[in-house]
């Protein structure tokens, strides 16, 4: 592996590190979704570039597309029971 | 308070023993014995070009079978206990139709989404990819679908009979694996064909073929189920 894939690999790999953050502190819950999809395709390219292409497709497929479409319809579907577990302990 | 000592402490604990991991880590410099028996033997063996495809349908293939089973289950509960929720919720909600943008563009991209999801896995003894990722990519077409038209439903049948058909077939294709050839799941009682042309790999392409259409099946059912039971 090159110098400039190194850098380039660390550099994605610190943008993992902040979406996941972003995913975990996010108000709204829809930029956490999305940050969470971020993720998984920021990890699809650091596969590729470690080479391994067949972990790849699944993440980018699965991790970062179907995932956050499952998110949003399930985010759809609790919408009206946002408040139900607020009780505290 | 005592909850998050104890979060706290199962915290601090977890991270010992990854930094104890990272601290041993050393890369290894040569493949080990398995890996060497895998890069080395496949294709003469197998005949695949894809030694992870190799390993996946065929060395490793009851895990598959194991891990196709485990979707299965799981599409199968979600369709279960959204039909639960669907006894009082039943009529159709308001749907915000889709935009101009996403219908125009899905009616160019969706056969091409599809087209692209049967060729990774027709492909998977050849190039990367397989039967789990052009399934997805399949069930990705379909979603497509559903978003630029909310209010079409699905067929059902059809995706259960295609389910259905694809998992049988694929343990009949192992059981004639264990009759014809070495064991359950051995793809060598089809030709091996010529070394990477398209039907090569005796029944790696059929088994992949298989896998593709059942998960594309399992996860298109899987949306169609949410999207269906969605209020909006």
């Amino acid at each position: 592996m090159s110098q400039w894939m190194s850098v380039l690999t660390v550099v994605m790999c610190v943008a993992m590190l902040v979406a996941g953050c972003v995913a975990v502190w996010a108000r709204q819950i829809t930029v956490g979704i999305l940050a969470a999809g971020l993720v998984s395709l920021v990890a699809s390219v650091v596969f590729l570039v470690m080479a391994s292409p067949d972990v790849a497709m699944t993440e980018a497929a699965i991790g970062s597309g179907l995932t956050t479409f499952l998110f949003f319809f399930v985010l759809g579907r609790v919408r009206g029971g946002e408040h139900d577990g607020e009780s505290h302990d | 308070m005592i909850k998050r000592a104890i979060v706290l402490l199962f915290l601090l604990a977890l991270g010992s023993l990854f930094a104890q991991l990272l601290g041993e880590y050393s890369p290894d410099v040569t493949l080990n014995e398995t890996a060497r028996y895998y890069a080395e033997r496949t294709a003469e063996e197998l005949g695949a070009a894809n030694v992870v495809t190799a390993i996946v349908v065929t060395y490793r293939g009851l895990d598959t079978l194991g891990e196709v089973t485990v979707l299965f289950l799981a599409s199968t509960i979600v369709g279960l206990v959204l039909a639960a929720g669907r006894g009082h919720a039943g009529r159709p909600g308001v749907r915000v139709p889709a935009g101009e943008l996403l219908t125009t563009g899905s009616r160019f991209l969706m056969p091409l989404v599809m087209l692209l999801g049967v060729y990774v896995f027709v492909n998977g003894h050849l190039t990367p990819g397989g039967g789990f990722q052009g399934g997805a990519i399949v069930a990705s077409g379909a979603l497509l679908a559903l978003l630029a038209n909310p209010a079409k439903h699905f067929s059902h049948a059809v995706i259960s009979v295609v389910e259905s058909i694809a998992g049988v077939a694929y343990v009949l294709v192992g059981v004639l694996g264990m009759v014809w050839a070495g064991g359950f799941l051995d793809n060598r009682f089809l030709p091996l064909g010529e070394f990477g042309a398209l039907a090569s790999a005796g029944a790696i392409p059929v088994i992949y073929t298989l896998i593709g259409l059942k998960v594309g099946a399992e996860l298109s059912s899987m949306l169609a189920n949410l999207s269906e039971t969605e209020e909006l």
